[in-house]
């Protein structure tokens, strides 16, 4: 079995969140970047448990300039058998979404697997966009994956609740929570990541459909309201007369 | 030319996140001068009330097949009112159902898609959350047609006595790849992406076992239930209660966060709740920078004291 895992670069979960060149892009001073969570955690490491069950291979493969090469050397520390990046600066879903089809295209696979959003663009777009170019079958939300041959069978998040989805390879599934549980890389995978492949190829040409104009911070709460712990009452209160919130 | 919205439907009604999008999607088509159309895919009772969100026409594919969700099929029969209807946006809510749909559609269609809007564009700009709501981005759709979906709780509703046209679409419905085997709906449970009210408890709770009073006090409010990260990890409360960066994203109305200390991952996936309530014994906890009402005080005696005061003032 033969599965792509598409994971990005993140900042940090604790990176303080500014911005540069009159706001038009994120401060990266002082950023630490990691894999994607949900890339790493649930899609990587269910990829990596279903070849150690069923033989196979595991690629990483990332759209990005060379500074996503630590990040991708993590993920191959933690297991995955080799990587590609596709030499492109990204900006827009539906061209890294084109770039890893056509990767997908000529190199084939069983399964596609990322995770269902970044934490820094919170998209939820690149796994539907690569199915619907390759006319594979989509499930999102996944929090569960079981394979029996060729048959996969998926719990996904829906309306209220989950549902159980029965699909065949190859397709395409975006990882929620439940899907796995993260590892954290031993040194000797830190050691044999340092001499896996990584295999850098030139992207095709593809417009960006999309693109962010500038950001902007929410406004900062105007202060806490202290209610005494002994006076609930008042509490309750101005949420109904005052926050009109209940 | 019109603005063509895919309000999604569960259990034979339309969900609250499709008359959130039916409403975003007809107030951008006033703005445009465009007209309004609806697309319903399987069984909905209620397309009526889309009427009152400021659709005039919607287009209903009443199969029942499609009550199974598979977004790639979808996507193929919206690519086809597209079409017939000479659409130039198409609106969807950003849940389960527009997750999934809306990139496929984008690109089948070539088009740009912005996810998680906030607002109304403005020409061709689109303002949506980025970094776990943490901020916002303004976003420019460069292609003729534009893909939106509309994050939940984030614009204003503005609701009148409008009715609808419903029109039977003839289309093709391609054959599913997905099989849907079994569903196990939490129906008794609130949606936590739809609550207006969400009560909220983290580790300070001490144990599962402390959970009655968290219950109490959310089926009082009608509020659905949440949980810091390690009290999901630890199995006091199941996953899908787990908010925050690396959990669910939610913009209740009113969070009630009860001894959560406020760690950047959590506020990530909560603040942009409308009123942040915070209860707490340490008064230095970082939650109280984002709170707009706070109680330093144990939770033991706050929460049965609140639940009094809810049953007294519900009456
Ligand atoms: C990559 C990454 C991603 C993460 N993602 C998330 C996420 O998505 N969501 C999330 O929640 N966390 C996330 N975390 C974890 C986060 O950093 C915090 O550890 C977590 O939110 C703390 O949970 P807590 O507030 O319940 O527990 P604690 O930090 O232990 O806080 C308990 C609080 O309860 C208070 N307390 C104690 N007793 C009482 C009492 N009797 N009455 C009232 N208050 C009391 C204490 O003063 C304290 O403030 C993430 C961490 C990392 C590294």
């Amino acid at each position: 079995m033969k599965i792509i895992v598409c994971i990005s670069k993140a900042p940090d979960t604790t990176s303080k969140i500014a911005f540069a060149d009159g706001n038009s892009k994120f401060d990266e001073n002082g950023v630490q970047f990691i894999v994607n969570p949900y890339d790493e955690w649930y899609a990587l490491v269910r990829a990596l448990e279903l070849k150690e069950a069923n033989g196979g291979s595991v690629t990483v493969l990332n759209v990005g300039d060379a500074s996503n090469d630590a990040i991708i050397r993590k993920a191959l520390a933690i297991g995955a058998d080799d990587a590609v990046r596709i030499d492109a600066p990204t900006q827009d879903a539906l061209f890294v979404a084109k770039q890893i089809a056509n990767y997908v295209k000529e190199n084939n696979a069983d399964m596609v697997l990322l995770g269902k959003e970044t934490i820094d663009y919170n998209g939820s777009q690149v796994g539907g966009m690569i199915a619907a170019i390759l006319d594979m079958p989509y499930v999102s939300l996944a929090s569960k994956l079981d394979m029996n041959g060729t048959t996969a069978t998926i719990e996904r998040e829906i309306e209220g609740g989950v549902e159980v989805v029965e699909t065949s390879t190859p397709f395409v599934l975006s990882a929620a929570k439940g899907m796995a549980e993260a590892r954290i890389p031993n040194m000797r995978g830190i050691m044999a990541a340092r001499t896996k492949p990584l295999n850098v190829v030139a992207a095709i040409d593809a417009t960006n459909a999309t693109e962010i104009k500038s950001f902007s911070l929410p406004p900062a709460k105007t202060g806490c309201k202290y209610v005494d712990a002994d006076n609930v009452e008042q509490l309750i209160d101005l949420l109904h007369n005052e926050a009109k919130a209940i | 030319m019109s603005v063509l919205i895919y309000t999604d439907s569960a259990d034979g009604t339309l969900t609250k996140n499709a008359f959130e999008a039916a409403n975003y999607g007809a107030l951008l088509a006033k703005k445009e001068g465009k007209t309004a159309t609806a697309i319903v895919l399987g069984e909905a009772s209620d397309i009526d009330k889309l009427g009152a969100y400021g659709i005039t026409k919607v287009l209903h594919v009443n199969d029942a097949a499609l009550n199974n969700f598979d977004p790639q099929r979808n996507a193929a029969i919206i690519a086809q009112a597209v079409t017939k209807e000479n659409a130039t946006t198409i609106i969807f809510p950003h849940d389960y159902s527009g997750k999934a749909t809306a990139p496929m559609l984008a690109a089948k269609l070539d088009a740009g898609l912005v996810t998680g809007a906030v607002a109304l564009p403005e020409g061709n700009t689109v303002r949506k959350t980025v970094f776990s709501g943490k901020a916002f981005a303004d976003v420019e759709i460069k292609t003729a047609i534009k893909i939106i979906s509309v994050l939940p709780n984030s614009v204003d509703k503005e609701t009148g006595e409008g009715s609808v046209t419903v029109e039977k679409f003839a289309c093709e419905i391609p054959a599913t790849r997905l099989t849907v085997k079994e569903v196990k709906k939490a129906s008794t449970e609130l949606s936590l992406t739809e609550a207006d009210i969400v009560v909220s408890a983290g580790r300070g709770l001490k144990g599962p076992e402390n959970w009655g009073m968290i219950e109490e006090l959310a089926t009082e409010l009608g509020a659905a239930t949440a949980c810091s990260r390690p009290v999901a990890d630890i199995g006091w409360r199941p996953h899908h209660e787990h908010v925050g960066q690396t959990g669910i994203a939610i913009r209740p109305n009113l969070y009630i966060a009860v001894g959560i200390s406020g760690a950047i991952q959590h506020l990530a996936g909560v603040n942009g709740s409308k009123t942040i309530v915070v209860i707490n014994t340490d008064p230095e906890a970082p939650f109280f920078k984002a709170a707009d009402y706070g109680i330093v005080g144990d939770a033991f005696e706050v929460v049965p004291k609140m639940i009094a005061a809810v049953k007294k003032l519900k009456g």
